[in-house]
């Protein structure tokens, strides 16, 4: 049944499982869901278009041991109002992975995820899910201890706001999310997306690492504090971050918003001026970037090396 | 440091670092300065958390710190409420007992993962505030107006204020106390008719004069006092039965004016007649005929009407669409933010409990009416200032419809001053639900005896108690506060996870929403379906101790399911339940018996027999009689340049941009909005209607639209609805939507929503003297609501009416004018032929569709002029729909760029908009009619179009269309509107200057980013 096609991905831990110890030519996402996350359903589709397989899996699941992450390739924080942002965006999120214990050991799934990220393996978080990265400290990660560094909070404009930006991409970035894109249109939907950097010191090491990945473009196409280009004040005009290994991805704009041409506002006359081009968003082109980046090193990696990373 | 005294009660004060961006502070000074004139100096915020839970030290420390702290924003203070050198006074907003407290529940989930112990998060242990202190010395007055207009609700806030230096008074609330757990008997045996109504008006059960002789008829009856003997009830009714029925009785739940017999008489023609029923003479019975035409046809989509939660209908072989428009007006009118909220959650629930229950939410759309705005005068006792109103309703629509991840599509705002003292909000949320849930039919509604009760999602406190039944009076003064709540999105949106997965496992039997009415209306009319039920009430979870056995029947707290489920399977139901972190709770079971049947701890509080409840309601008879209203039209000198008319429409309330509104909606969540609000490459292009897909594997969608036009009702609400309903339809054959039904087994759905929401309609000779004519101009609209559903052959799947949208206070009466919403949605078979409305491309023809008629009466043009005039525009169906056909038919050859559908502000009006999505312009000749200039510009004709066609398609456009096509002008690539007639430009306007008043509007000026550029600094580093 088409329209339930996500059904099956929401079907949780033994499907999920099965399919990690089977087919090894599929790019494996999880995509964890559940406590007021509302993007999972495109954010699995972008994976679908892109070719991997996706897998939604409510929190409690990973959280309870019922799904492991490390059977996965990439692990994705989808926006929404997790816990309702009540606390500031992600707060309550990031707070349970980084205390909430998995076992009995005292493990928590933070040390899984940097456990996961050790492995070589990825992370991407949109929106509230890039709000949790960055207040768990995945973000930037400068100090390579998972502390949080910078922050993310309410737009300039003091409202949430709805509306398309166009991004530049960092050309000293080398996450393999961002390969080969230059300028990326996408709709912004958040009300806390201001990047506020506390020192003058951290903004440089983070512009030299080339860890701002993603700026928000005037009219012109430059750089802009200037509303509603740069919609809500972000530091350095920042629309999008990496971690030095470039592994760990967030931004607050949706590209999972924008899979199809026929999202754009200004589609309909797109498609009159250029009636052959393509019908893909073009957003899809960060998960296709990925997926092939996996894929690719996976069939370069010898069998004996992908099973020491797979442990 | 010594850890070992756990104190029970503590405080965390955040506040900002130095430096750091103020906001909340900043919107509070300029708010008061704005809008109460009242200077505040710089304001600075801070947020607070009591916590009433045993902590160290340490432990409250790393709370503190760990969790709300944000370690580049914030600093922290720990027990000790203080103010900062410089500010003289404060103002803390706490929350009164029992109201919803989102921030305090999330600080719990947090301390709980901190801790890493079990908390019972049922039990609320922290509070969460605002602190905010002031700089100017402001005296105590000035304080509370900014607190009580600006900030909280009296109703739901508990607000302090006051100088720094007197000391800052904390308040927490403490739920809890009041009343034990009995249940109480009330006599109705002897009282006079003087009495019954007093014990109606006092308890406020809403019933009048003959409905309380029924249920005292019933009480006395000797078969009912047998049964009650044998059951060991007392003689009299108890307190929780007098509230099932009046809950069950009410115009909300009941429809009774809609179901009553109206004898109408025409003062003009003579004509009287005798309406058995609106809803069935106009609403049922023209769906079923309808629905003949389209089983005649081999469309056989129509699945489910008037008999749910919802209506639905077959999108394809696996899956249907379910479709629900509701009103939340008067919680609206004295919590606009609450009232909101609890409005979209309610509407939400609806279709995901339609049938077994679990439909995915596709998108919200939602329709408001308001008081103007800039209104400058003075307010009666208890009436928000509608500028109030409007920010309320907006923040909670954002919140109720972002937070619950579903996009909200489409809308409309409507200003009239008769809104001022009830606003209507109309929420509308479609949804898709599969075929087929675990092998069943996932529409139906199967209940048998023995079936287990369950209640899932929030807990129940007082809040929303008497709901149904004060929604069904008038508005006044007096409005208990227990009607109001806050909605929680994200309770709900946990228990909306919940509902998808243990329908797609086979867990539930069927489910319906708790709305209005709560417990007793939810399992009272499930009951019907089994034959009755039992319910064990002391095994209803609370916020807080303390309530009454009817408070907890008859309570309307939030977010709350009525799930039926076979006993076997209990066990993996509620291990879902535990595993997706949903409260569930088995409180009863389904019967054969006849009886509502409700306990507390074994004792009986209520035994009603369901077909009493259900049936036993007095009919009503009304009385409806039409008087034309008298109407001429005005003179209004005719002038050679109509650009500063043109300029002062779109800069008018009812034309000009909404995008502030707009754009604080999240309409593309899901990422499946096709054509949004706002379209075109300048993001500013107005359009139609709302085109959503279903999916990302199939190009199957939907376009969504509204209709309203009360202005129209002053003339003849007959028109007034029939044109509303046109102007829904026009609307999705804009966006490329087609008429159904044109073709045998074309499957092209349509589901429409009717909402009335109508002033006191019963006459009255002292408190409602002009009652006849309100009722009359009501079965007007029905008659028009009839006539277009016939004429279009398209069916209504659900509705609501809303039947008391009256303010009193002060002894004067604030009525709506009579209005009609028609929501539509109908199947688009490929969302790639979606049309915007903007203009594409230089040299594209432009074109008018359908033709113009002298009809400016009610138009936004005489509105202008301080008139209304006497030609209301008129539908005429069988044109309409010809038009309607031969749009499609082009949209199929591909030959249509851009259509924009002809209404408020008429043809000029439709012109500027159609240049503001991409800085274009159009030279444009305006046709020898012999219609006066005026009518030409600015008429409301319904059924037209402004199109553009390609210059290659103009030829086969022209053909298909023929004279119902006048061509009118060009595309230009110079940015500038030309209109001549007659061989004189009658207007010239820059598009840029036509596109900056439009979004300089009033609207845009009170709610947009008007201070935005000084907030915009740079990063300051």
């Amino acid at each position: 049944m088409v329209q339930e096609a996500q059904e099956a991905a929401h079907k949780v831990q033994s499907e999920a499982q099965t399919q990690a110890g089977g087919a090894s030519a599929a790019v494996r996402a999880l995509i964890l869901t559940g406590f007021g996350i509302n993007c999972e359903e495109e954010f699995a589709a972008a994976y679908r278009l892109a070719g991997a397989e996706p897998t939604i899996v409510h929190l409690n699941q990973v959280l309870h041991g019922q799904v492991s992450i490390h059977d996965f390739d990439v692990l994705n924080f989808p926006g929404g109002f997790s816990f309702g942002d009540d606390l500031g965006s992600g707060v309550v999120l990031a707070n349970k992975l980084r205390y909430r214990q998995t076992g009995a050991n005292g493990r928590t799934l933070l040390d899984d995820i940097r456990q996961f990220i050790a492995d070589g393996k990825f992370v991407l978080g949109i929106c509230n899910g890039f709000q949790v990265l960055v207040k768990l400290g995945l973000l930037p990660n400068l100090g390579g201890n998972v502390t949080p560094e910078v922050t993310l909070t309410h737009n300039a404009s003091g409202r949430y706001e709805d509306r398309w930006v166009t991004l530049r991409v960092n050309p000293n970035t080398t996450t393999p999310f961002l390969t080969g894109i230059d300028t990326l249109e996408v709709p912004v939907r958040h009300g806390e997306g201001r990047l506020v950097i506390p020192d003058a010191a951290l903004q440089q090491r983070i512009e030299a690492s080339g860890l701002n990945c993603l700026s928000y473009l005037d009219a012109n196409g430059d750089g802009t504090h200037v509303y509603p280009f740069n919609p809500n004040g972000a530091a350095l005009n920042c629309a999008g971050l990496t971690d030095p290994t470039g592994q760990v991805f967030g931004l607050m704009p949706h590209p999972e918003a924008f899979l199809s041409a026929y999202n754009h506002p200004d589609w309909a006359r797109r498609r009159r001026q250029n009636p052959h081009a393509g019908e893909e968003g073009e957003g899809l082109r960060i998960f296709k970037n990925i997926v092939a980046h996996i894929a690719h090193a996976r069939s370069a990696a010898t069998p004996a090396a992908e099973l020491a990373t797979q442990k | 440091m010594s850890d070992n005294t756990a104190q029970s009660t503590h405080t965390i004060q955040l506040t900002l670092k130095p430096g750091q961006h103020d906001g909340d502070g900043q919107r509070v000074a300029e708010a008061a300065a704005r809008h109460l004139g009242l200077r505040t100096g710089r304001v600075r915020s801070a947020a607070l958390y009591t916590v009433r839970y045993p902590l160290s030290e340490t432990q409250l420390r790393d709370f503190a710190t760990r969790c709300l702290a944000d370690p580049v924003l914030h600093e922290v203070r720990l027990n000790e409420l203080s103010g900062a050198d410089g500010y003289a006074t404060y103002i803390l907003e706490a929350r009164r007992p029992g109201v919803t407290d989102d921030e305090g529940t999330s600080a719990q989930n947090a301390l709980a993962d901190l801790l890493n112990e079990p908390l019972d998060v049922h039990t609320q242990h922290i509070f969460s505030k605002k602190l905010y202190l002031l700089e100017n010395d402001l005296p105590a007055d000035d304080l509370r107006r900014i607190a009580e207009e600006l900030l909280g609700n009296k109703l739901i806030n508990w607000l302090e204020v006051g100088r720094v230096a007197d000391g800052i008074r904390d308040y927490t609330p403490r739920p809890g106390g009041g009343a034990e757990a009995i249940t109480e008997v009330v006599s109705l045996t002897g009282l006079s008719d003087a009495e019954l109504l007093q014990l109606s008006k006092e308890n406020i059960y809403a019933l009048n004069l003959e409905e309380m002789r029924a249920v005292r008829d019933y009480f006395a009856a000797p078969e009912t006092q047998e049964e009650r003997k044998a059951a060991a009830l007392p003689a009299d009714p108890t307190d929780c039965e007098l509230e099932i029925i009046a809950q069950t009785w009410s115009e909300h739940c009941k429809h009774k004016e809609f179901a009553a017999i109206i004898n109408y008489k025409d003062t003009e023609t003579g004509e009287e007649k005798q309406i058995d029923s609106l809803f069935k003479t106009y609403i049922k019975n023209a769906t079923s005929e309808v629905d003949r035409k389209l089983r005649a046809n081999g469309n056989d989509w129509l699945i489910k009407v008037f008999s749910d939660n919802a209506g639905a209908v077959r999108i394809n072989p696996d899956s249907l669409f379910v479709w629900k428009v509701e009103t939340h007006n008067s919680p609206s009118a004295i919590d606009p933010y609450g009232g909101a909220i609890t409005g979209i959650l309610g509407n939400n629930r609806d279709p995901l409990a339609t049938g077994i229950g679990g439909a995915r939410l596709l998108f919200n759309t939602n329709v408001l009416c308001f008081g103007n705005p800039q209104y400058d005068g003075p307010l009666l006792t208890g009436q928000l200032h509608p500028r109030r109103i409007l920010e309320g309703v907006r923040k909670g629509i954002e919140d109720g419809g972002n937070k619950s991840g579903v996009p909200t599509v489409n809308g409309a705002i409507v200003f009239d001053d008769r809104y001022a003292g009830k606003p209507l909000v109309y929420c509308g949320t479609g949804a898709v639900m599969p075929m087929q849930f675990a092998g069943k039919d996932s529409w139906e509604k199967i209940i048998d005896a023995g079936d287990r009760i369950i209640m899932a999602g929030g807990r129940v406190g007082k809040d929303g108690i008497h709901g149904a039944t004060f929604s069904s009076i008038e508005l006044d003064e007096t409005a208990p506060a227990t009607a109001v709540q806050i909605g929680s999105p994200i309770t709900q949106k946990l228990a909306m996870d919940f509902l998808l997965l243990a329908a797609r496992r086979g867990l539930l039997k069927c489910s319906t929403d708790n709305g209005a009415g709560g417990l007793s209306s939810s399992v009272g009319e499930l009951a019907g379906i089994s034959g009755g039920a039992v319910v064990e009430l002391e095994r209803v979870p609370l916020k807080y101790p303390g309530l009454r056995p009817w408070e907890i029947f008859v309570s309307e707290s939030q977010e709350r399911f009525t799930l039926v489920v076979e006993p076997g399977k209990m066990a993996d139901l509620l291990a879902l339940g535990q595993e997706m972190e949903v409260e569930l709770t088995d409180i009863g079971y389904f019967t054969a018996d006849g009886f509502l049947d409700v306990r507390f701890d074994g004792a009986p509080v209520a035994r009603l027999n369901m077909e009493f409840l259900h049936e036993g309601v007095p009919r009503k008879i009304l009385e409806a009689e039409w008087t034309k209203p008298a109407a001429a039209e005005p003179e209004i000198p005719a002038a050679t340049d109509y650009t500063p008319t043109l300029g002062q429409l779109l800069g008018s309330l009812n034309i000009c941009s909404r995008e502030s509104v707009i754009r604080q909606y999240d309409h593309e969540v899901k990422g499946r909005t096709i054509v949004k609000p706002l379209m075109g490459a300048t993001g500013q292009a107005p359009q139609d209607a709302a085109v959503v897909r279903f999916n990302f594997e199939s190009w199957e969608g939907v376009a969504v639209s509204n209709g309203i036009l009360p202005r129209y009702g002053d003339l003849d609400a007959y028109h007034m609805s029939a044109g509303s309903f046109d102007e829904a339809v026009r609307q999705i054959i804009a966006v490329g939507g087609k008429l159904p039904n044109l073709t045998p087994g074309d499957g092209i759905f349509w589901s429409v929503n009717d909402n009335f929401c109508v002033p006191d309609s019963v006459y009255d000779a002292t408190t409602n003297s002009d009652g006849k004519q309100k009722l009359a101009k009501l079965v007007r609209m029905c008659e028009a609501l009839r006539d277009a559903t016939a004429a279009y052959c398209i069916p209504l799947t659900s509705g609501k009416d809303s039947m008391k949208n009256d303010f009193k206070a002060d002894g004067v009466k604030i009525s709506v004018p009579p209005t009609v919403l028609y929501s539509m949605t109908a199947k688009m078979e490929d969302v790639r032929r979606a049309i915007t409305s903007d203009f594409k491309q230089a040299d594209d023809v432009v074109y008018l569709l359908g033709e113009t008629y002298d009809e400016l009466g009610g138009s936004e043009y005489y509105a202008l002029h301080g008139q209304l005039g006497a030609n209301v525009p008129k539908v005429d169906f069988e044109k309409a729909k010809a038009l309607y056909t031969l749009v499609g038919q082009a949209n199929d050859q591909h030959l249509i760029q851009s259509c924009h559908d002809l209404s408020d502000g008429g043809l000029a009006v439709a012109l500027a908009e159609c240049t503001f999505g991409y800085d274009c312009g159009a030279s444009i000749e305006l046709p020898a009619t012999g219609l006066p200039l005026p009518v030409q510009l600015f008429s409301e004709s319904h059924s037209r179009f402004l199109a553009t066609v390609a210059p290659e398609d103009v030829v086969a456009f022209e053909q298909l269309l023929g004279q119902r096509a006048t061509r009118l002008g060009l595309v230009t690539k110079e940015a500038r509107l030309l209109v001549r007639h007659a061989g004189s430009t009658v207007i010239s306007a820059d598009a840029a200057t036509l596109r900056s008043i439009w979004s300089n509007g009033p609207v845009n000026q009170l709610l947009g980013v008007g201070e935005v550029a000084h907030l915009n600094h740079p990063p300051a580093v």
